[in-house]
């Protein structure tokens, strides 16, 4: 591992998306890299099949029972182990990733164990899970990496059968000579293959994917049946001899330091080992100053935390308030921001339209509250560092807690832990940094706990918006003119937090002949960050919500509009417009557009690309009449709105899918998030603080409010696999905003809803 | 003070043990039960959820000292000694309803106790009875969906039939 700029992650969304992401949160943290050459070969994103001896290179320096062509697999006389390198956080990749080289090897899966990869960035490249890139980035490596296997196994059987090569096959975890009637298993050939010289790239067949066994099939996750057991498996399940459970109190407001502390008092509490404070490392983005207590149970240590009293130095803390943001933006949604697209003739266009809409759009922060509270076990023992940690960049949290630990990276070791939940929130590893501090302190090994509500209020946030919209039509009905000013925050008060700032990608650049992007920062101190489908996530609600605005304005029909909109198939930037269409047609079809509805029922449709996933969405809604007001968050009195969600139909076209259960189970699991965070997540702030930390101000969507959730795909044969656990949120937003407007004539235009009076039946 | 415990038919001494002390941390850190989950803390999202004399009950709120003589039922104590499972874990996991599967063993101790008395549900029988449980990732319609599966299965184990 080389330490270069952060550049190498950005290539990396290039080489897969062709475009940057809107995200730049993934480059926001120091990053553990590989120099571009060597990451190009270990990933094989570029040149296909060519990177086979890289991946293994150490092949077959001794003589072993054991087979392992590569970081990949192993056979030897246990069986076929395969080994999944990215972090599993609910996306599927623990199983997803292993039936890529199974399929490949032609291995029964029932003969498969499926293990974590060690974290090593030398034999797996990067070793992450963000950006829904897991799929994309290594579908060809572990082909190969699978392929490979296979071949050499084939040619130990050729050798001891004497025979040559071609005539024979394989199947289900066998090399069979059906002209001889014979057969040997993989375990048996294992010890033969495993002295074979490596094969040249040229004697690796892939598949013809028509001849898959496994992939587009059903399979259940491979840690099923420990998860329903109940047993160990996730971070804050880790233990160790010895072991002591720690909580860290950090200022309520970002940015605050300690001035003093009662440490004596909490040291006397019972069961408390230590308290001490810490000085922070000067990256927000590691270690924030705090209190550290140190206990015999988690338990004692969090009651010794509520006892602590601490004196904070809020001079540069956070002085954040949502409420005066929200005016500020008001008040400059008129002005003009500075440039991020200007195609055409914008203002000509609007002085010729024959109609025109407008609306001012918002959305508040909201919280990734993964389950599984932040967690971290560290032990420091003769200057190496040992972490067990849910963290989904382990590279990146191994590069940080050296740095706070003060040692070499190669002193520390990571054990990759199954995540409660991702989200986003694990790309960041603070509480990885708070931990490997601590245990270095105390010197005995430690498990960090974050509490629920240290979860929420030390969060990296989705940031909140505002976007005045403006547009015009002409006399056909035509959309000619698109103006947004976006309302973003900023930390420096120049670049746009994480997942706030907007792209010349942004829909519908590309898409309609004169349109202006202007953006305008609001000064913000809290940290905001990668959340599920950065930017598209609320960026989808705004501009598929004002397009049906458009499409109303001219009298004309929503779906006709968007499908004129997109267009001929052509590439627009990153986009297909063919797969685009495909998907909005598939969704319209499959919920019955245009049929008659009962009184105050309405359907609504959504189109967004994100993370090369093209998903439409049609939402079937019922709205009840306004009942007694009710104040919102921002102390408006609003009438309360009774709200039937019944049915979400999504279509979606990643290409050809990996695993159908994983994949059916991400875009349910997508919609149903998204409806639950539009409905009433938010997250808001008072001098610097956060207002609301668990679950009981923050209410998330329960199973009686769940709507039925239809799931079609589209697979034309034509497109490599795409990743599936962002792209399927966007939509869900403004789908079911669309589908209030056509039931009720009640145009939504906050996020959440519930701040316009909605609430689920 | 010193109090034991009844779990999952075996009984523990805790020699030593603040009687205040939730019995979700009594199981995690100290009987090293880690099956049972930390959620939030203040009975929100179910993640704790355990059977107490085959009653759920939220783990994170209630103090270890109130258990009493009752039974403690977790996640380890479903499946069979031999660890044959359950027709609910036989159903979550042959539906694949987990995605990252944090929630789950508390979403399925609730269904327990949902079939333990009302073993053929209606579907607003299983929401209401899972309304307390949060599953982060919105496993939900498939978790309704294994609820329906293992009663079925239930009652035709009671009946003879496979």
């Amino acid at each position: 591992m080389t330490s270069l700029s952060y550049a190498g992650i950005n290539e990396l969304a290039e080489a897969v998306n062709g475009q940057r992401l809107h995200n730049s949160a993934l480059d926001e943290f120091r990053v553990v890299k590989l120099d571009r050459r060597q990451f190009l070969k270990l990933t094989g994103v570029v040149g296909g099949g060519l990177m086979l001896a890289s991946v293994a290179p150490k092949a077959q320096a001794q003589e072993s029972a054991t087979f392992q062509p590569n970081g990949y697999l192993k056979i030897d006389s246990e069986g076929i182990q395969i080994f999944a390198k990215n972090p599993e956080i609910g996306q599927g990749v623990k199983t997803s990733l292993p039936m890529i080289v199974a399929e490949e090897l032609d291995a029964s899966w029932s003969d498969v164990q499926v293990l974590q990869a060690p974290i090593d960035t030398g034999t797996y490249g990067f070793q992450f899970a963000g950006g829904s890139m897991s799929i994309p980035t290594n579908y060809a490596p572990l082909r190969n990496a699978g392929a490979t296997a296979r071949s050499m196994l084939i040619q130990a059987a050729a050798n001891k059968w004497s025979v040559d090569k071609t005539t024979l096959a394989t199947r289900d975890s066998h090399v069979v000579d059906s002209a001889n009637g014979r057969k040997l298993s993989y375990v048996e050939l294992a010890s033969d293959a495993a002295g074979l010289p490596m094969p040249s790239a040229g004697d690796v067949a892939l598949k013809d994917p028509k001849q898959f066994r496994l992939l587009g099939t059903r399979l259940t996750g491979v840690d099923n049946e420990a998860i329903v057991k109940g047993e160990p498996l996730f971070g804050i399940d880790q233990s160790l001899p010895g072991l002591k459970y720690a909580v860290y109190q950090k200022c309520p407001a970002i940015g605050g330091t300690v001035s003093s502390a009662n440490l004596a008092d909490v040291k006397k509490m019972p069961g408390v080992v230590d308290a001490f404070v810490l000085d922070g490392n000067g990256s927000a983005m590691e270690l924030l100053p705090g209190v550290a207590i140190v206990a015999d149970s988690t338990w004692e240590a969090m009651q010794a935390k509520k006892a602590l009293q601490v004196e904070w130095d809020e001079s540069n803390a956070s002085k954040d308030n949502w409420n005066q943001a929200s005016i500020e933006a008001d008040q400059l949604r008129l002005e003009s921001g500075q440039r991020v697209v200007n195609e055409g003739d914008v203002d000509a266009a609007f002085e010729s339209g024959a109609g025109t809409a407008s609306g001012f759009y918002k959305y508040h922060f909201v919280s990734h509250a993964p389950l599984e509270p932040q967690n971290c076990t560290a032990s420091f023992k003769d200057g190496a560092l040992e972490l067990w940690a849910p963290t989904q960049t382990p590279p990146q949290a191994i590069g940080s807690a050296a740095r706070v630990a003060g040692v070499a990276p190669n002193k520390v070791t990571l054990n990759q832990m199954r995540c409660g939940g991702g989200f986003g929130r694990r790309l960041y590893n603070d509480f990885v940094c708070e931990a490997a501090a601590i245990a270095k302190h105390v010197g005995v090994p430690i498990k960090l706990q974050w509490t629920r509500e240290d979860d929420i209020a030390y969060d990296l946030f989705r940031a909140g918006g505002f976007h005045q919209m403006d547009g015009s039509v002409d006399a056909e009905g035509k959309i000619t003119g698109w103006r947004d000013h976006f309302i973003t925050f900023s930390a420096d008060g120049n670049r746009p937090v994480s997942g706030g700032s907007l792209s010349r990608g942004v829909f519908p650049h590309g898409l309609i002949p004169n349109m202006r992007v202007e953006q305008t920062s609001l000064k913000w101190t809290n940290r905001c960050a990668a959340w599920r489908a950065p930017g598209s996530n609320v960026f989808a609600f705004v501009v598929q919500s004002f397009l049906h605005e458009l499409a109303d304005a001219a009298n004309r029909d929503h779906l006709e509009v968007l499908l004129e909109v997109l267009g001929d198939p052509r590439q627009v930037g990153g986009m297909n417009t063919g797969r685009a269409s495909g998907v909005v047609k598939l969704a319209a079809e499959k919920a019955g557009w245009g049929r008659k509805l009962p009184e105050g029922h309405g359907l609504g449709v959504a189109f967004y690309f994100s993370h090369q996933g093209y998903v439409a969405q049609v939402a079937q809604v019922s709205v009840g009449e306004p009942e007694g007001a009710r104040q919102n968050r921002s102390g408006e009195s609003v009438p309360r709105r009774k709200l039937n969600v019944h049915k979400i139909t999504a279509a979606t076209d990643v290409g050809p899918l990996i695993n159908l259960s994983g994949s059916e189970n991400q875009v349910q699991g997508s919609v149903i998030d998204g409806l639950s965070t539009m409905m009433d997540l938010s997250v808001t702030f008072e001098n610097g603080r956060v207002q609301e930390t668990n679950f009981d101000r923050y209410q998330m969507l329960r199973m009686p409010s769940t709507p039925e959730v239809g799931v079609h795909f589209i697979d034309t044969g034509e497109f490599p696999p795409t990743g599936l656990g962002e792209p399927a949120f966007p939509p869900v937003a403004p789908a079911v905003c669309n589908a209030i407007f056509a039931a009720s004539g009640h145009r939504v235009r906050t996020l959440p809803i519930s701040e316009e009076g909605f609430y689920l039946a | 003070m010193s109090l034991n415990l009844k779990v999952n038919g075996a009984i523990h001494s805790l020699p030593e043990i603040d009687p205040q002390t939730p019995l979700l941390w009594v199981l995690r850190d100290n009987l090293g039960l880690v099956g049972t989950k930390y959620g939030c803390g203040l009975s929100q999202c179910g993640a704790c959820t355990v059977l107490l004399d085959g009653k759920s009950t939220k783990s994170c709120m209630f103090p270890v000292a109130s258990v009493g003589d009752s039974e403690v039922t977790t996640i380890e104590g479903l499946a069979s000694p031999k660890g044959e499972l359950n027709a609910l874990q036989k159903a979550w996991v042959d539906l694949d309803v987990a995605q990252c599967g944090y929630c789950q063993s508390g979403q399925i101790m609730a269904a327990e106790s949902l079939l333990r008395t009302n073993p053929n549900p209606k579907d607003e029988e299983i929401d209401s009875a899972m309304a307390s449980n949060i599953c982060r990732c919105g496993t939900y319609l498939r978790i309704r969906q294994a609820v329906k599966t293992a009663a079925k299965q239930n009652l035709s184990d009671d009946m003879g039939g496979e």
